[in-house]
């Protein structure tokens, strides 16, 4: 579908909705939206953002987690026109170029995930996570990921690329902690 | 070459890590219309009545389709029978007035928008006639009975051996108790989605969540009667699945269904509710008597097990079948019966029988350990057994005995203490459990072909299926293999009922059947290649045979001299060819499978740390020691281990759907209720790739991972948390209530 087609379908469906404007991943976009459109579904349907996924549209299994202003966040918990004027940045943002950002490169390296559906949550919630700062133990990272389910059961490896990619962030400051957290 | 065996990292990874992999609800068409099903709310009956006006008046609203309007439909249960269905009827949705079981889809709502169609389910009222119902095992097993017809796949229960009822009366110890763990559901991340696209001549392109193209592209054309050349089912990437996209499931009738009656595209998605509405592990009952004598030798077991399946199939499992596989015993009795509930037919999860068999054969073991006074592993060596005396056949390969040292001196096993409740810490009582894992190592008929391009890339293809087991990685590294190619030139082709047969992807049976059709179609391009290499001018493999040359850095060399070699893009060139195209297939062998008996073991070693007081279980360590053969690609068999050792826990600890009997219904049907493992409860586990050369077992030496990580974990965690408490818990999960009683 072209760009065109999807800003028809979009003022078409939605004529009667609120103005909102939202920049996701760095793009601006003015939209009219109904009020009960999710950002989740704002990304997923109308701006084909398939990245952001639907696990369970409860708030209970991370895999929908956007970062909103920095911020992560579920996106299927909040109503698009909840956040006016936000920055959003999904996992199609996260790569600059054709550079992979230092989480995506070590989820592969470390064979971080098996049908890669929790991924993009995982990644955009690491991201936050890192940004925060509370994470410097296994122990700590596995708590403050236990938002994101995988049910691949890829935590160890998940866990190990956190800590990679913060090992890496952190180069010349003092090393972060590998300890296993036992 | 070097590919088989190096630890790669996934092909699919860039997509997966950058959101651009699409899954069966991702995929756009124009003017595509959003379909929300209804589901009952009662668990047995007959819908008196519709009234679907005011949802029809919702703006933006296209149809409603219930049984009242539904299209024709095939009429004999057969063509309802998909390629893995058990015996009996299968489910039909939307096809009369008739309920069956508590969320079964009523009605289809589409509109326009996925809002619109949402807000106008709840506005369908439908009224409902009830019935009696009935979703208690407890109760049902009174009137279990012995299935009529078995399902194709699943071998009954051995016949006796010898006399159970002696031996068990001879033994110096034994052990008569009951073990039982609750519904499961598989709940793979990605909820059930079908997106089928109107291509405007008739032909659909049904993207769907499945592990089967090919299976769901029949079942379109025998439910719908559509030729099969006008169905096109693709599900390149499958958001896990576990066993649940095995058979073809009601979103995906229901999104044929509205797209082809409105000729136009369809999206269904369940929500994460119905995920629990349309298959489930079973409850199991297991009723286990074993006996030993003196020296610690079982002189009976005896295997009970009653499982739930629905009123209108008698879907079976392996749980009473594995006990003679791994212990030596002359006097045996094993049983499996069915109780019928008011609930959709139970499905394979994650080593369907094994999983819960398991739980009760490595608990009773490890309680007759006890009962014995010996180390619940000494007691499974001495009881060990180096053949399959149900079949009296000896086993391609079988590192169990490895896969029990290797994995306890990893553990540190020896420095356990028997007694329970010896080993605390503080306010921590730590325990240390152990148990045997087995699944069936199978390889099923697959065919695939492979392409090389003028440009020297490769691609194989095959209607496979990657649920995130690692399908697209094995299959390239198996091709650069074979050519002598980098990774980087190889484009896997799976996912697709266009592409060369396949069955479903389930069973632990991928890597061994689609990893040796892709090779046999290489070896058959080899050939090709090797032919059209020889017959160039002053060709400097003139003079050699096939057996002499290699395939390697994008060229055939000869062996004894690799300068001397044809570049594989040279080859086509020099015959003016766009592509050289080979087929090839591979079936399991009949003689080797009446010889010998092929299975995958492990044996998994757990830590557990027990809060004195409040009972509070963390699962702290586990190693788990696994002989499957050949490994392809350690690094994603590592996933598969750990992955299966995180469902095992799962089932040890927090996993059960449980059911309100009064209204038939399970109630904890969501992933706040329903615990999943989380981050917080996975520390370390250790997996062991035990080495198990077998030439026999399958073409590549594969036997196979999806399925044994998961198998033995439980009963591992199970006796670890009577280790630590004293206490013995044979109703799982273990929650903390259980402990605390």
């Amino acid at each position: 579908m072209s760009d065109t087609e999807t800003l028809t379908r979009l003022s078409t469906a939605d004529a009667d909705g609120e103005s909102v404007t939202l920049t996701v991943n760095g793009e601006r976009h003015a939209l009219r939206l109904a009020p009960w459109v999710t950002l989740l579904d704002l990304l997923r349907e109308r701006l084909h953002l398939t990245g952001t996924k639907k696990g369970c549209d409860h708030g209970q299994c991370g895999a929908c987690t956007v970062l909103v202003d920095g911020v992560r966040m579920n996106s299927c918990l909040q109503l698009a026109v909840m956040r006016d004027g936000c920055e959003i940045t999904t996992v199609e943002g996260l790569a600059e170029g054709g550079r992979l950002h230092p989480v995506q490169e070590a989820f592969i390296e470390q064979d971080a995930f098996q049908c890669g559906y929790c991924t993009p949550g995982q990644i955009c919630s690491a991201v936050g996570l890192i940004r925060e700062g509370h994470a410097h133990t296994a122990e700590e990272i596995r708590e403050l990921m236990s938002g994101n389910l995988c049910r691949c059961g890829a935590y160890t490896n998940i866990v190990a690329a956190i800590e990679q990619a913060m090992g890496e962030q952190a180069m010349g400051e003092q090393p972060a902690a590998r300890g296993d957290g036992r | 070459m070097g590919h088989i065996g190096t630890p790669t990292s996934r092909v699919d990874g860039r997509a997966k890590v950058t959101g651009t992999a699409r899954y069966a609800a991702e995929y756009v068409a124009p003017d595509l219309a959003y379909g929300v099903v209804v589901s009952s709310p009662v668990a047995r009956g007959k819908i008196r009545a519709i009234d679907a006006s005011a949802a029809l008046a919702v703006p933006g609203v296209v149809q409603v389709f219930t049984h009242e309007n539904r299209p024709s439909l095939a009429w004999f249960s057969r063509s309802w029978q998909d390629e893995v269905a058990p015996p009996g009827s299968p489910f039909r949705p939307l096809y009369d007035k008739e309920i069956h079981y508590s969320g079964q889809p009523v009605a289809l709502v589409v509109a326009e928008e996925f809002e619109a169609a949402r807000h106008a389910a709840t506005l369908l009222r439908i009224e409902y006639e009830t019935l009696p119902h009935a979703t208690d095992l407890g109760a049902a097993r009174e009137e279990a009975y012995e299935p009529r017809k078995k399902r194709s796949g699943i071998p009954p229960p051995a016949k006796p051996r010898g006399d159970a009822q002696a031996g068990y009366e001879a033994g110096a110890v034994k052990l008569e108790a009951e073990y039982r763990h609750g519904f499961e559901h598989h709940n793979p991340m990605e909820m059930h989605a079908a997106t089928v696209v109107w291509e405007g001549d008739g032909r659909i392109t049904v993207y769907d969540k499945t592990q089967g193209s090919q299976n769901c592209q029949s079942y379109i054309h025998n439910v719908f009667g559509i030729p099969s050349d006008q169905v096109r089912v693709v599900n390149a990437y499958v958001g896990g699945a576990f066993g649940s996209g095995l058979r073809p499931h009601y979103q995906l009738f229901l999104a044929v269904m509205a797209a082809t009656q409105l000729e136009r595209s369809v999206r269904v998605v369940l929500t994460r509710q119905q995920m629990f509405t349309f298959t489930h592990r079973p409850d199991t009952i297991q009723k286990m008597a074993l006996a030993a004598d003196a020296d610690g030798k079982l002189t009976a077991f005896r295997h009970e097990a009653v499982q739930n399946t629905s009123r209108f199939e008698d879907y079976q499992e392996a749980v009473v079948n594995w006990a003679g596989l791994l212990y030596k015993c002359d006097n045996t009795l094993f049983d499996y019966r069915l109780a019928q509930l008011d609930l959709p037919t139970p499905g394979d999860m994650r080593a369907p029988g094994a999983a819960t068999g398991l739980i009760g054969i490595e608990c009773a073991m490890d309680e007759l350990a006890y009962a014995a006074k010996l180390d619940p592993l000494e007691f499974r060596l001495r009881n060990y057994s180096e053949i399959d005396q149900d079949n009296n056949r000896k086993y391609t390969s079988k590192a169990l005995r490895e896969a029990y040292h290797i994995g306890a001196e990893r553990f540190g096993w020896g420095r356990r203490s028997m007694a329970p409740g010896s080993m605390r810490e503080g306010g921590e009582l730590i325990g240390w459990g152990m148990a045997t894992g087995v699944w069936e190592a199978m390889m099923m008929k697959t065919a695939a072909n492979a392409v090389l391009h003028a440009d020297g890339r490769v691609e194989v293809a095959c209607a496979t299926s990657d649920i995130g087991t690692g399908t697209y990685t094995i299959l390239a590294q198996i091709a650069a293999e074979a050519l002598g190619v980098d990774l980087a030139r190889v484009t896997v082709r799976i996912g697709d009922s266009d592409l060369p047969k396949s069955p479903v992807s389930g069973g632990s049976w991928t890597a061994a059947s689609a990893g040796a059709a892709v090779d046999a179609a290489c070896q058959a391009l080899r050939k090709s290649l090797f032919k059209l290499a020889r017959g160039m001018d002053d060709s400097p493999l003139a003079n050699a045979s096939l057996d002499r040359v290699v395939f390697d850095g994008g060229a055939i060399r000869l062996a004894d001299d690799e300068a001397r070699a044809v570049a594989l893009t040279d080859v086509l060139t020099a015959h003016h060819l766009s592509l050289v195209e080979e087929e090839g297939a591979a079936s399991p062998s009949m003689i080797s499978s009446m010889r010998y008996s092929r299975y995958t073991h492990s044996a998994v070693f757990a830590e557990v740390r027990v809060d004195a007081q409040l009972k509070v279980v963390r699962v702290t360590r586990i190693v788990n020691a696994v002989a499957a053969g050949r490994i392809l690609n350690p690094k994603t068999a590592r996933s598969q281990i750990l992955g299966g050792v995180v469902m095992g826990m799962g089932m040890a600890l927090y996993e059960e759907t449980m059911p309100d009997h009064r209204f038939g219904r399970f109630m904890n049907h969501n992933l706040a209720e329903y615990h999943v493992a989380a981050h917080a409860d996975v520390q370390g586990i250790d997996v062991i790739f035990v080495d198990e050369p077998d030439e026999e077992v399958s073409p590549l030496g594969v036997k196979g991972l999806g399925e044994i990580g998961i198998v033995g974990t439980p009963a591992a965690i199970a006796n670890a948390i009577f280790h630590a408490t004293g206490k013995r818990v044979r109703e799982l999960p273990i929650t903390i209530d259980k402990l605390l009683d």
